[in-house]
């Protein structure tokens, strides 16, 4: 697949964002007294910057982004449908805990319950968009949507060290060692995926694709001279020795760097995990094989 | 239930590409607007098609055949582009189980291309909607055409009749019975879409000639005095 850039920002921007807002319900779950004051509002007011840019970025995806709002209705069986609503449902579930906390009025840890049980709805939602396209064998496989939460769980809580670094330094240690073990556990599952879909065998051949039983098709024409959508949409057009090297930068960036950084820089180790959240997302599209290339192999 | 659909015989077409140019010509001229060209002049001429041609080379040189496959939407009677659309703008039509893109709907996300195994959806790039084959919805139903011409585009254009159109669904039809009598078979079946467009194999086609058809007294080798075979049957001529 070619990866959509729009949706390389959204899933990392929102990931990260859920992320954050689980740590700061933790944080106040587990050591409301501790927290200097103004840290969970700063914290919620990051949320929604993060989850907005997010969905600022997905418009970017669309053909006709006026038409967005229709993308709600068919959530009875689009995981699209259910993102769209999920999104606003936990960017409201944010500023509602935002201005609870701003004006005094309460009830903090009732409304972070609710946030994070939609951020969770909103992870599954984002994952199984991918997940559930059955075509897509190295995306329709539990380990995606369980990468999704984990990725997007170290993010938030390298992004929570970081801001406590400046916001509530004696919080930062205990949180830099959270996100040191999510971004370990993300380094296990993210592997998983890895060597699963490097040894994937595809389903569909040329031989199903078109229905000839030989074991030597080649094909002489794709039914146009230049390109076409077919073309452009299903693969990423770069070099294996490219690909190679986003493979790298994703290892180093999401997982080498911030666990060698975070318990000491934190805000250096989150910018090495978001760009390479970056180029893991970059990843995730390329190595996804569509059968439809199956049909677009060559000219003569 | 009716669900319309294509046979393509893969025997007959011959990959002349008129399909693709009456589909285009047809589905461009329409109400739904014109289908988009791109540098069809220049360098990189691509556009929006709703079908194409492909060849394939099967075989090993010298014994190889040409296939020419003529790809469109094969509206799968268990469509995996509908239900990913988020806002319903690819539906499949209860009463005739045509798959439809309602451009006034599509946001242009790209979800149900990513869903469909075949690569027959494609992305309009001025309307910035998803299209796709219509099975010339548009036509087949214009009462103000002839009944025999109330067929999609490229079927009309065919020159040597490669493809039918018909109610798969229907076991008497021209096309159930294509499919029946001539080993049709779907594309990716793996994929669990179930396609209702059928393709029917390439056939090797011989005509067996045994000895004492040569023989019989119709036959030029009659004619210009084949020689006396006593193994052979005699002739209607001899027999009288």
């Amino acid at each position: 697949m070619r990866p959509a850039f729009s949706v390389l920002f959204l899933t990392t921007l929102i990931g990260a964002g859920q992320g954050l807002f689980i740590t700061l319900f933790f944080c106040e779950l587990l050591v409301p007294a501790s927290l200097p004051s103004n840290f969970l509002f700063g914290g919620a007011v990051l949320v929604l910057i993060l989850s907005g840019l997010g969905g600022i970025a997905s418009v970017f995806h669309l053909g006709h982004p006026e038409r967005a709002w229709r993308a709600m209705t068919m959530w009875r069986t689009s995981w699209l449908a259910r993102e769209g609503i999920a999104l606003p449902s936990f960017m409201a579930a944010v500023f509602a805990y935002a201005v609870a906390h701003w004006l005094n009025i309460g009830h903090t840890l009732a409304i972070a319950t609710i946030g994070v049980l939609l951020s969770m709805v909103l992870f599954v939602c984002t994952g199984m968009i991918y997940g559930a396209i059955k075509v897509l064998k190295e995306w329709a496989h539990p380990l995606t949507l369980i990468n999704f939460i984990v990725l997007g769980c170290a993010s938030g809580t390298t992004l929570a060290a970081a801001y406590a670094s400046f916001a509530a330094p004696e919080l930062t240690a205990a949180l830099a060692q959270a996100a040191f073990a999510l971004t370990l556990l993300g380094l296990l599952t993210r592997a998983a995926s890895l060597w699963r879909n490097a040894i994937l065998r595809p389903t569909s051949t040329l031989q199903t694709a078109i229905g000839i039983r030989h074991p030597r098709i080649v094909q002489k024409s794709q039914g146009s001279m230049g390109g076409s959508y077919n073309t452009r949409e299903f693969f990423h057009g770069k070099s294996p020795a490219f690909v190679r090297g986003v493979l790298v930068t994703l290892l180093l960036g999401v997982f080498v760097l911030p666990l060698a950084l975070v318990l000491a820089l934190p805000l250096l180790a989150f910018v090495f995990q978001y760009l390479g959240l970056l180029a893991e997302r970059w990843y995730f599209f390329a190595e996804a094989q569509h059968p439809q290339n199956l049909y677009y192999q060559g000219t003569s | 239930m009716t669900q319309l659909a294509l046979v393509i015989d893969l025997n007959v077409c011959v990959g002349c590409h008129a399909c693709v140019t009456n589909c285009k010509q047809w589905n461009t001229s329409g109400a739904a607007g014109a289908l988009t060209d791109c540098n069809p002049y220049e360098n990189d001429p691509n556009g929006t098609f709703f079908n194409r041609v492909q060849t394939f080379e099967v075989g090993e040189f010298p014994a190889t055949e040409t296939v020419h496959f003529p790809k469109s939407c094969l509206h799968c009677e268990d469509p995996a582009c509908v239900p990913v659309c988020p806002t319903g703008a690819s539906y499949k039509r209860a009463e005739d189980g045509i798959v439809l893109v309602d451009y006034d709907k599509c946001i242009g996300c790209k979800y149900c291309s990513w869903a469909c195994p075949y690569g027959v959806r494609e992305f309009d790039e001025q309307r910035k909607v998803m299209t796709k084959c219509t099975l010339c919805v548009d036509r087949i139903y214009d009462m103000s055409l002839p009944e025999e011409r109330r067929k999609p585009s490229c079927v009309l254009a065919c020159p040597p009749g490669a493809r039918l159109f018909g109610d798969v669904h229907d076991p008497d039809s021209e096309v159930s019975i294509a499919i029946r009598e001539r080993g049709g078979y779907t594309l990716m079946p793996e994929a669990n879409t179930k396609p209702a467009n059928h393709y029917l194999p390439r056939r090797k086609t011989t005509v067996t000639v045994r000895d004492e058809e040569l023989y019989r007294s119709d036959n030029p080798h009659k004619i210009d005095g084949a020689p006396f075979d006593k193994n052979l049957p005699p002739t209607t001529e001899e027999l009288n």
